[in-house]
């Protein structure tokens, strides 16, 4: 297991390099002076301009920028925010719990769900109920992600009150930031009805992050449902008698759900950009909306650091699978 | 055995076997769902590319004296402003078909933009696997570590919002997609007895690459292209609801969104429109999609 672990980092060690010349190179493409872009400010004169040239490390060679670039982020150095002055790591630490939670809740009802329905539709092959969620999967995955936010707010946060319409927590509960995740503090800080109200707050930005994977997971988890019944080891558990349940629980939902797992990973991407457009319709305080407004506020050294964020938790995500998927299928880690 | 084979060819016509055309559009015709699609993107296609001579109104004339008119069922609504008007007294009807054109204009460019550079690529990286091929790849897999928003608000970022930079942006984000695709469709196929022959005839690379090898790898390229077609517009509509594609006053789907989004209590029809127009179109474009996949390649059918 150890072995494959290495193996698989040294393949991904040319993207590692490449996202980095990526974030790199971003900051240095966008139109005007490096240095104006990079300090956020404009008309400088002669003087300064050469002493921030210098203290920035641009009076270098291009190569050596990007190897100082390079050791920061092992140091953890992201750089500095333009408008808020503070280091984008710590910006970074404050808003990711808040992103990992959404993520968790859209991941946690599409696996719940869509697995459910794929089953049963896998199970009731051809019946109305097949029909009817394979129908709501094509329409789900076909969502626009922000106008299902827009309507789900409509509906449930102003026409039924149901839920809040945005934000993390309600105002009347003051949660002492402890881990930086709401649904922990909330449990931690002891007041009633605070974890009710985070997860209540979770719930309707989650449903809308989570849908289209919630579509593609029911979808898979079907087909891939469909194939393993046929397989002659589903056979042989039902000629030893086993009960109908035991068969599907033990026997076939295992084995289909290797592929499922695959899926999963591969929605990291559509999770991940769908929480851009999540975070600035709930205003949910994430990286995605940080990454956002860096952009209207020309923040480049956060919106760098964003997009370097992204990838590396894209990179990171597909590891984990490929490793669970390892888990799961032991052939695989012979294989490669 | 049935006598109908011994009969002479000219009386088993009927029984010709049908062109590969006849036989992917029976196939298509099969499934009912992707039929009615296709008739659905066909509308939507035709009120995109007619939509200056059939909108109502200039799309963005304001009517001052209607903001916020209600659709022609609603309260208020009259038949001047069929779906309505916007915040600022525009046309809803009219925007929608104008947005029609940014919207599947930006998909259908940035899907040739996309397709072509990565059918390119894709065919370099099978034929010179030991030179070129890592080269690709690399950059393809760097490409691949930012989900397909991510990397256009990368580009947008670099190149600043706009109609054009969209375009760029998305077909950017849909390359490595296609590359690799043509890469592992072209490599089946290099080891084939055809190529082989061709080779041998004295057949050249370029002709190898693109009169041999292409031709028998374009059924993935096509679902391919409608799939990245139908995430083109969602694409195009999330940028301009980030504020990030197309600028107002422009009308495009996203962009209508997300100036109204402040007045969905009020007219909520200024949302659920656009909304409903984006999910009708990508819906067509993947069961479109979906009915292309079954009728061209059979094998791809038990996936998903």
């Amino acid at each position: 297991m150890f072995g494959f672990l290495l193996r698989k980092l040294a393949t991904l060690l040319p993207t590692l390099v490449g996202v980095t010349i990526v974030a790199f190179g971003l900051i240095r493409l966008v139109p005007g002076d490096p240095i104006e872009v990079m300090m956020g400010e404009r008309g400088m004169d002669e003087a300064t301009h050469a002493e921030m040239a210098h203290r920035l490390g641009l009076d270098q060679p291009l190569y050596q920028q990007y190897l100082a670039y390079v050791g920061n982020l092992l140091h953890g150095d992201l750089g500095q925010s333009l408008v808020s002055h503070l280091p984008v790591v710590d910006e970074f630490k404050a808003l990711f719990p808040a992103t990992v939670e959404l993520a968790f809740m859209a991941l946690l009802l599409a696996v719940s769900l869509g697995l459910t329905l794929g089953m049963l539709a896998a199970l009731k092959r051809g019946s109305v109920l097949d029909q009817g969620v394979m129908g709501t999967a094509t329409i789900g995955y076909s969502m626009p992600v922000f106008w299902w936010g827009l309507i789900l707010i409509m509906f449930f946060s102003v026409q039924l009150g149901w839920t809040p319409i945005s934000g993390r927590i309600s105002v009347e509960y003051e949660v002492d930031r402890v881990t930086g995740f709401m649904l922990i503090d909330s449990l931690l800080s002891g007041e009633r009805g605070a974890f009710a109200s985070s997860v209540l707050h979770l719930l309707l930005p989650g449903l809308v992050l989570g849908t289209s994977t919630m579509a593609v997971v029911a979808r898979m988890t079907r087909s891939s449902m469909l194939e393993v019944l046929r397989e002659d080891y589903i056979r042989t558990a039902r000629a030893k008698g086993l009960s109908p349940r035991r068969i599907v629980v033990v026997h076939a939902l295992r084995n289909a759900l290797i592929p499922v797992l695959t899926v999963i990973g591969m929605q990291t991407g559509s999770l991940l950009a769908g929480a851009v457009l999540t975070e600035t319709i709930f205003s949910w305080p994430g990286i995605g909306k940080w990454l956002i407004d860096s952009i209207a506020r020309r923040d480049y050294p956060v919106v760098q650091a964003g997009i370097l964020i992204s990838a590396l938790t894209f990179i990171g995500v597909n590891l984990i699978v490929d490793l669970l998927y390892g888990v799961v299928n032991p052939r695989i880690r012979s294989q490669h | 055995m049935d006598a109908k084979p011994l009969t002479p060819p000219a009386s088993s016509a009927p029984s010709a076997p049908l062109s590969p055309l006849q036989e992917f559009w029976s196939g298509f015709c099969a499934n009912r769902g992707a039929l009615a699609a296709l008739m659905v993107f066909a509308l939507l296609a035709l009120a995109a590319l007619l939509a200056p001579w059939v909108a109502p109104h200039d799309p963005v004339q304001q009517f001052r004296s209607h903001m916020l008119q209600a659709p022609v069922w609603g309260d208020g609504g009259s038949s001047q402003f069929l779906l309505g008007t916007d915040e600022l007294g525009r046309d809803m009807l009219s925007r929608l078909l104008h947005g029609g054109r940014i919207s599947l204009g930006i998909g259908l460019a940035s899907v040739l933009m996309s397709l072509l550079p990565g059918v390119i690529l894709g065919l370099l990286a099978a034929f010179y696997q030991s030179t070129l091929s890592p080269a690709i790849m690399r950059v393809m897999d760097v490409m691949l570590a930012l989900p397909g928003l991510l990397l256009a608000i990368c580009v947008i970022t670099v190149l600043g919002p706009g109609l054009v930079n969209t375009v760029i942006a998305i077909a950017i984000g849909a390359l490595p997609g296609y590359t690799r695709l043509t890469r592992a469709a072209a490599l089946a196929e290099i080891g084939r007895d055809y190529v082989t022959a061709s080779r041998v005839a004295g057949a050249g690379t370029l002709r190898l690459m693109f009169s041999a090898v292409l031709p028998n790898c374009m059924a993935p390229l096509i679902v391919n292209a409608t799939l990245s077609f139908s995430s083109a517009i969602l694409e195009t509509a999330g940028l301009g609801f980030l504020g990030l594609g197309v600028q107002a006053p422009t009308a495009e789907w996203g962009t209508m969104l997300s100036s109204a989004r402040d007045y969905m209590e009020r007219a909520p029809w200024v949302v659920t429109l656009p909304g409903l127009t984006i999910l009708v179109s990508v819906l067509a474009v993947n069961l479109m999609g979906d009915g292309l996949r079954d009728a061209l390649d059979p094998k791809l059918k038990k996936v998903s």
